[in-house]
């Protein structure tokens, strides 16, 4: 079986899997690390968001044979290392506004936040309504008014 | 902390001249047991006698209450309990903590948070000192151990509370032994000490072993007095926050049992279809990462190293299927069944002049899926089973698993694992179900998980529903209010079924079915329209339905709200105007006056663009909804890619009054979500039934609220304290909001929708996935499709 070799969360590892094998069960089932959720396996309800090196993508629809030695994966548990602090701005801003009801989808709803952050940060602008509108990650509690207070509190500490 | 209360008295146990003290509501006393432990513990009835405060009558007009004004579906749960319910216990540690088992389901309604404060409040201690968890099923609660109708506060509050006083009173006793006798007058508690005079001060979790008992006996408590609670009321965050903010929050699919492994289920491509054949059990066996492959009831189980490979081992069989059971049926099928089965209208004789207005909306299927799919971890062994899931009646599941089983109930214990979501939804325990049986087939431990595509096709659905109104009105006056909703028929085989045959006898409906039962029950009289009849009829279509939010509610408000707009027309009344001097409820003119200030209720509004206003009564309490919204054409027909978009509400103000909020943070947290399941209901979200199966498959073709669907102002008023003891919340912000939506719709674009959602008969605004293989492959373009 092919070996897989990539950083996650900061630390390299390996592991025998299939090339199509899609990265987040890879994430999940081989590696245990659980924060990216399952919500739908079709880059649709984007629970599964994390990063790859700094942007965020959904490792339910990418084969574990397309990420490379040199891929750097992060994961909500791995957020808080890349600011190197117990908890990333945008995570302490979700528990000033608790935004979480379930929490089901909270992992990729931070992940995708704070990479709406940064595209809109590199475009020199502040964030705005519409940029939340664009935001692709389901809610079913429906705790969208409090995320979207969250966000734009979160960029101004990130 | 609280001052100290002189005549609150300490010693719970049975002391004749304490006994004898007045009851009066709030300082009534209660029984509890001290339980023989090695640190205090404490155990009460869940159960106990609870207060049902009655709405009086005052309108001119008086309707007569109907059977949800005298006893609604809150009371039907808690009474139900009554006779049969055991003991929930609460345990202090020598760490100074306090363990509760919580015999309900945390799905993100947030009741393990205010079951903290109840317990925080009445022990004088922090509430992050509090550690509430969820019990496994107990079949010796027998019918308490369900989370649904809203109940779980209304039916626990005074209980805990009770468990917590004994606490206190029982370290107060062992402090003042402590401390060489000092009066028990001389001591308080304060935030996990008890203090005494000169500055004495012992820490809780120093009293534990010391004030614990070393028989059971039965001892009373008198309850902190209203005025002197600290924390209830008070906004608190979630105390599971940090975990779900950091990943670390645990749901069923994120357990580590020993040896379960990813099982998937390929299923029937119409609704319920059986297996009559597999032709490739060998082919799919020897795929990579496949350990099993098993007929179970409810398809093919297929066991594999990870849930990828269960995906592509299920997509590679080649199943016969047998037919389903609404096979060859599409929407129009079903309505016309509804339809047949609609309870004629009887108005009664009226004055001659007197106007009719008749009305008639149709409700399509919905879904209650929640984000978290229908999903169980199972350990079946030969002689013995344990099962793990967010599951809402694990009671009956853990029945109906043991008699699928074979195995005697005690052979099979049942976990309770907080869910992601539930919307109704784990009611029902499809997927444990499934997970027990694979397990026992495959001789293996399976982590089992329902795919997105089968969760609504296959999953639970609500109903789909026609809701009919004739009014009569004379002058200034309602004469007759008749409401008919008829109903595809919903499943309560989650086991309330239960609760009704015990408790039939005493409710106040007569002899009717359950289903007639629970609308009668939780159809509030909301108006004073003079003779006022709701009735629910159903016809069985061979759906797996289920409760969805508030279960008839959203879809008779919308009926009741649309057609009182209409009334106040027929009287050139205002909407606000009309419902306030109408509304049976004086409580609902209250948070009819507050949306109507805090929304600046009749601003003027440009053309295309509306707002609407409605009310709901329901689980003791009542709420109103102002809504505004923007039917322009560039806003309706803004563009957004695989999305709907349509009419956007752009303000929500929603008041709400639960009687006594326990914690207005998290009852935001429930209106906001209920604001946007109103908003997906009547503008957006709805299964389409065609030639026998539900043809969603993803969250973009089942279109729930998204974020190009979100108001930008959505504002949530927690009214005052009207009572002792809190109503249900956990539903109540549906229906006054589908409504209010529903009204401003019509008012914008001066047209009344009747059926919902409104875009439902519209072009299929997506290409339905195939039904076989039943589950797409995922993609593999996510590194450039972000």
């Amino acid at each position: 079986m092919p070996q897989q070799t990539f950083t996650v969360n900061g630390k390299q590892v390996t592991v025998d899997a299939p090339d199509d094998v899609r990265l987040l069960w890879v994430l999940r089932d081989i590696l245990g690390i659980r924060g990216p959720k399952y919500g739908c396996g079709l880059n649709v309800c984007k629970a599964c968001t994390s990063h790859i090196n700094g942007k965020a993508f959904n490792p339910c629809s990418v084969p574990v044979g397309d990420i490379t030695a040199d891929d750097e994966i992060t994961t909500i548990e791995g957020l808080p290392a890349t600011v190197g602090a117990d908890l990333h701005p945008m995570q302490q801003a979700w528990l000033d506004h608790d935004v979480a009801q379930c929490g089901y989808c909270q992992p990729g709803q931070i992940m995708a936040a704070v990479d709406l952050v940064n595209r809109v940060r590199a475009e020199g602008r502040d964030i705005t309504d519409a940029d939340l509108d664009t935001l692709r990650n389901i809610c079913r509690c429906g705790t969208y008014p409090r995320l979207r207070e969250a966000i734009k509190d979160g960029a101004q500490s990130m | 902390m609280r001052k100290r209360d002189e005549d609150r008295p300490a010693i719970t146990t049975n002391d004749p001249s304490v006994a004898a003290s007045p009851p009066s509501l709030g300082r009534r006393r209660f029984v509890g047991y001290l339980v023989a432990a090695p640190t205090l513990a404490v155990a009460v009835r869940l159960g106990l006698d609870e207060t049902v405060d009655k709405q009086p009558a005052s309108a001119a007009v008086p309707s007569v209450g109907g059977p949800a004004e005298i006893f609604d579906l809150s009371d039907m749960l808690t009474a139900a309990g009554m006779p049969t319910a055991n003991l929930i216990s609460l345990e202090l540690r020598t760490d100074g903590t306090v363990g509760f088992e919580l015999p309900r389901a945390e799905v993100g309604q947030g009741i393990t948070t205010s079951t903290a404060m109840i317990i925080a409040d009445e022990l004088d201690i922090a509430v992050d000192k509090v550690e509430v968890t969820l019990a496994p099923a107990r079949p010796e609660l027998i019918f308490n151990q369900l989370t649904g109708g809203s109940n779980t506060t209304h039916s626990t509050y005074t209980p805990i509370r009770t468990a917590a006083a004994i606490a206190r009173g029982r370290l107060l006793e062992a402090a003042a032994l402590q401390l060489g006798n000092v009066p028990l007058s001389a001591l308080d508690t304060v935030e996990g000490f008890v203090v005494g005079p000169n500055g004495a001060k012992i820490a809780y979790g120093d009293l534990a072993k010391a004030a614990a008992s070393t028989e059971t006996k039965q001892v009373q408590a008198t309850l902190k007095p209203t005025s002197q609670q600290s924390v209830i009321g008070t906004a608190q965050n979630r105390v599971d926050a940090r975990d779900a903010v950091t990943g670390k929050k645990v749901f069923a699919m994120d357990l580590d049992i020993p040896g379960a492994l990813p099982t998937m289920v390929c299923r029937p491509p119409t609704l319920n279809g059986t297996v009559s054949a597999v032709g490739n059990r060998p082919a799919v066996l020897a795929m990579p990462g496949v350990t099993h492959v098993e007929t179970i009831a409810s398809g093919v189980a297929v066991r594999a190293q990870t849930f990828g490979q269960c995906i592509d081992a299920v997509r590679a069989l080649d199943v016969t299927w047998g037919p389903g059971t609404a096979e060859g049926k599409s929407d129009a099928d079903i309505l016309a069944e509804v339809r047949k089965a609609q309870l004629p209208m009887l108005v009664p004789k009226v004055p001659l002049l007197t106007k009719t207005l008749d009305t008639d909306f149709t409700f399509w299927f919905a879904s209650n899926s929640p984000l978290e799919t229908n999903s169980a971890v199972a350990d079946v062994r030969a002689d013995s089973a344990e099962i793990w899931g967010s599951l809402k009646s694990p009671i009956t599941a853990q029945e109906e698993i043991a008699s699928k089983l074979g195995m005697p109930v005690s052979k099979v214990k049942v976990n309770v694992v907080t869910g992601g979501g539930s919307f109704g939804r784990k009611l029902f325990f499809d997927a444990a179900l499934d997970a027990a049986e694979a397990s026992q087939k495959m001789g293996a431990p399976v982590r089992l998980m329902w795919h997105r595509a089968d969760d609504f096709r296959q999953g639970r659905a609500h109903p789909m529903a026609t809701s009919r109104v004739r009014a009569t009105v004379l002058g200034k006056e309602v004469l007759t209010w008749e409401q008919r909703h008829t109903s595809v028929k919903t499943d309560w085989g989650h086991g309330l079924g239960e609760i009704i045959t015990a408790t039939a006898a005493k409710l106040p409906v007569g002899d009717i079915g359950f289903s007639e039962t629970v609308f009668a029950l939780s159809q509030a009289t909301h108006y004073n329209f003079g003779v006022t009849t709701q009735l629910l009829s159903e016809v069985d279509g061979g759906f797996n339905t289920g409760s969805m939010r508030n279960i008839y509610s959203p879809n008779a408000a919308v009926a009741r709200e649309l057609t009182v707009d209409q009334l106040a027309a027929m009287m050139k009344m205002d909407p606000l105007a009309f419902r306030k001097s109408f509304a049976y409820n004086k409580r609902s003119a209250a948070v009819l006056d507050k949306v109507a200030e805090v929304g600046d209720w009749g601003r003027s509004m440009p053309a295309g663009t509306a707002q609407g206003i409605a009310i709901h009564n329901e689980y003791h309490g009542v709420s109103a909804c102002l809504v505004e919204i923007d039917c322009t054409p560039a806003t309706v027909n803004r563009q957004v890619r695989d999305g709907v978009t349509g009419p956007r509400v752009t303000k929500v103000v929603f008041a709400v009054d639960v009687g006594l909020p326990i914690n207005p943070k998290g009852l935001e947290a429930q209106m906001m979500g209920g604001i946007m399941d109103g908003i997906a209901i009547t503008l957006t979200s709805s299964l389409h039934l065609k030639d026998g199966y539900f043809l969603e498959g993803s969250w973009d073709n089942y279109a729930y609220t998204r974020e190009w669907n979100v108001p930008a102002d959505v504002q949530v008023v927690v009214m005052p304290a009207t009572s002792e003891s809190p109503g249900g919340a956990g539903e109540l912000g549906v229906p006054a909001s589908a409504a209010a939506v529903a009204t401003a719709y019509a008012r914008a674009t001066g047209k009344v929708p009747t059926e919902f959602p409104i875009n439902h008969s519209a072009p299929l605004f997506f290409d339905p996935m195939p039904t076989v293989p039943p589950i797409p492959q995922s993609p593999t373009d996510g590194l450039t499709n972000y």
